[in-house]
């Protein structure tokens, strides 16, 4: 992965600095409460229900074993003993002091990370594909132009107060958009066109939240070079046009929405041509020089299958439903990629122990390279794994409670905080997560109803992408009590749809029977093959409706 | 005299913000430079260059670039206003003037101006800055050798960090 150079490091280290003469500023009286908001956002931390959280920014979810040992090691040291993974493969502090703040990012910095602009009306974290550079599925390795953007989007001074936040994602799979890049404000593609090269699609104006919207295409493909200088023409048509007077109109899309995507383009078009070809071109060298940054790790010359792996298949059946569920084929023979759990039943979706997190740490050093990645849906991927060493992983996994054979189960499920820590929310969510995993306790039923996103968020801020999970769950407030609100047919992928909200909103308790009533449905109407989305898809939501909201049923 | 710093100075500052040229500018000497809003600058620019003293206008990131991009070469200062700290169109607007316009006389910023922003304006082309009265001024120009890296290409360092390596 990336490794700093002397100026990122430098100007890391100028970054904490900066921020603990604001920090010391503000509890000396000289800057107000509204003024430290703004600075203190833009370095990640928010005030949260019962203490400041703490966002620090895992750039397109690549972590190495010392960076997780450093987490593990804040968790211990400045919080209550975990930390969290959220949707945007960042890792989150629940209980850090404010006043220990500069401290814990000059210990980031000392493993080449930060909180900076994990919070804030600026570009956020870019992201992408959990199995970049390591599936057999994709143009390209995504990672390099990632980093390319990482950097143009650090501190830029012109895009600092934008309208709102800006989140970019990028994904070159072909199998599958794992980095639901139709729901980032910019989402990039890398495609090959019919003479081979690469390029990007670029959608834009894609979002959750009040106005859930999938975004649209404006550019079919764009060469590299051009990235930065037509992300740049992007960004200022926002941020001269992007509305201001209301916080829930000022995201991109909304201004996507109102000139249309095609007049928006034009803006774009218009702005761009002027800047293109300039300083902002990027030289084939610069984009070799980062993806020489992105090395391939020194991988064995190894066939796939090896007789170890086949025998222990047929001596455990719990292995090769392990092997099926949380695995995934790796590009080069003879590896596989990873993914722990981190969804075992009663356990808050994305949480991780120090201890756990320097057994994480561990298992990467010896099994994976030294690196993890963490993933949109909450979890955690080693991506390097021999096969021939997956047995004596899984049995290490077991022990940490990382074995769970869940993965895009309907017990994977993605949940935000909710209202157990989060000031914003209408509802709790974490104790309906833990409810539903209880009502799929039967792990023959969950293989059954196959592969499915459940996603629940505890406000209409869609931290949890409810809109995108096949079924999503919606934690609202009817006068002062926490309903539900269940949807149907999301699809974060390149499917790209919006689920529709199914009817009235549910109590707490009816919850998971609710759900379970939602996939009896899918199980008497599928067809051999079909998914549940597909199902919903195929039949629509008329039969869920009906046997929901049935009378005496 | 107020003051303002310019170019990482803490100096006197020569112009006065005229914020209702109908009523006030009567009473101001012909000779003292002035700012005025922009509105008022349209409607009387002859009246306005016909006294001795400099012209400035005072816009804000709500004001199209397009409507004073003409008159560039008669304005000898802009104050870019900030009605809200959080309002960044501004720095769109004073990297237009210099990159795009080619505009070289000052560029200020007025209005609720912070020190922790003034090194990102800096970069997006504002050389003088108007801090709230209670703000301490010397103390602010510290901020502008806060980082000392840039990535972009920008006013101050046009080539980004990757045409600048070694
Ligand atoms: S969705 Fe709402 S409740 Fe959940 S973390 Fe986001 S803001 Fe908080």
């Amino acid at each position: 992965m990336y490794a700093y150079k002397e100026y990122d490091q430098q100007l890391l280290d100028e970054r904490v600095e900066q921020y603990r003469d604001q920090t010391q500023r503000f509890f000396k009286g000289e800057l107000s409460e509204e003024e430290f908001l703004i600075l203190r956002l833009q370095n990640g931390l928010y005030v949260q229900r019962h203490a400041p959280l703490l966002r620090v920014a895992v750039p397109y979810g690549m972590l190495n074993s010392n960076q997780v040992r450093k987490m593990a090691h804040i968790a211990r040291t400045y919080d209550k003993g975990y930390a969290h993974i959220s949707t945007r493969q960042n890792v989150q502090f629940n209980w850090p002091e404010m006043a220990n703040v500069p401290d814990i990012l000059a210990e980031l910095a000392s493993v080449q990370m930060h909180a900076v602009q994990t919070s804030g009306n600026c570009i956020r974290n870019t992201t992408t594909d959990q199995y970049a550079g390591v599936t057999a599925n994709e143009v390209t390795d995504p990672r390099p132009y990632c980093e390319i953007i990482r950097q143009w989007s650090t501190f830029h001074p012109e895009f600092a107060y934008l309208p709102r936040k800006f989140k970019i994602a990028v994904t070159a799979a072909t199998d599958e958009d794992r980095a639901a890049i139709r729901f980032n404000d910019v989402g990039l593609r890398l495609v090959k066109n019919d003479k081979d090269e690469i390029g990007f699609e670029v959608f834009v104006g894609g979002g959750l939240g009040r106005t859930p919207l999938a975004g649209s295409l404006i550019q079919e493909f764009l060469e590299p070079k051009h990235l930065l200088s037509y992300l740049e023409a992007v960004l200022r048509v926002y941020n001269l046009y992007g509305r201001r007077d209301n916080k829930y109109k000022a995201r991109i899309k909304i201004l996507v929405k109102a000139l249309t995507p095609e007049v928006f383009r034009d803006k774009v078009a218009v702005e761009w041509e002027r800047i293109k070809d300039g300083a902002l071109d990027l030289p084939d060298a610069e984009i070799e020089a980062m993806q020489s940054c992105f090395p391939d790790p020194d991988y064995e010359i190894l066939e796939n299958n090896p007789a170890s792996l086949v025998e222990a298949k047929s001596n455990s059946s719990a292995f090769s439903i392990w092997l099926r569920q949380n695995t995934a084929a790796h590009k080069k023979a003879g590896y596989q990629i990873v993914t722990l759990s981190l969804k075992p039943t009663s356990v808050a979706p994305g949480d991780v122990t120090d201890d756990q997190l320097d057994a994480i740490a561990d298992l990467a050093d010896r099994y994976s390279f030294g690196e993890v990645r963490n993933t949109h849906a909450q979890n955690i991927v080693l991506a390097d794994v021999k096969q021939t060493e997956l047995l004596a992983l899984w049995e290490e996994l077991k022990s940490l409670n990382f074995a769970n054979a869940n993965i895009n189960t309907i017990t994977d499920i993605i949940c935000c905080p909710g209202g157990d820590f989060c000031a914003l929310a209408n509802a709790k969510s974490l104790p309906v997560a833990e409810q539903i995993q209880r009502e799929f306790d039967d792990l023959d039923f969950v293989y059954d109803i196959g592969d499915i996103s459940l996603n629940i968020s505890g406000c209409m801020n869609a931290c949890s992408h409810h809109h995108i999970g096949n079924i999503g769950v919606l934690g609202v407030d009817k006068k002062g009590l926490e309903f539900y609100q269940i949807s149907l047919g999301g699809d974060a992928g390149f499917g790209a749809s919006v689920g529709k909200i199914i009817g009235p909103s549910f109590k707490e308790a009816e919850v998971a029977s609710v759900i379970s009533k939602i996939i009896n449905i899918y199980i008497e109407n599928r067809i051999e093959g079909e998914t549940f989305l597909m199902t919903y898809q195929r039949i629509g939501m008329s039969p869920f409706k009906e046997k929901v909201y049935a009378k005496n049923n | 005299m107020p003051k303002i710093i310019k170019g990482r100075e803490v100096i006197e500052d020569q112009w006065v913000l005229v914020a209702e040229p109908s009523e006030e500018l009567q009473t101001i000497e012909d000779d003292i430079h002035i700012i005025v809003p922009l509105s008022y600058w349209t409607d009387n620019k002859t009246a306005i260059l016909a006294r001795t003293g400099k012209a400035g206008i005072q816009v804000s990131g709500a004001d199209e670039l397009d409507s004073f991009s003409e008159d560039l070469d008669d304005i000898d200062v802009i104050a870019i206003d900030f009605p809200k700290f959080g309002d960044g169109r501004g720095y769109s607007m004073a990297r237009l003037l210099r990159e795009r316009h080619g505009y070289t006389s000052e560029i200020r910023a007025t209005g609720d101006v912070l020190r922790d922003q003034l090194s990102f304006m800096e970069r997006c082309g504002f050389d003088a800055y108007a801090l709230r009265a209670d703000r301490n001024m010397e103390d602010a120009i510290k901020s502008f050798s806060a980082l000392t890296i840039a990535y972009q290409s920008d006013v101050v360092e046009p080539r980004p960090i990757y045409a600048r390596r070694p």
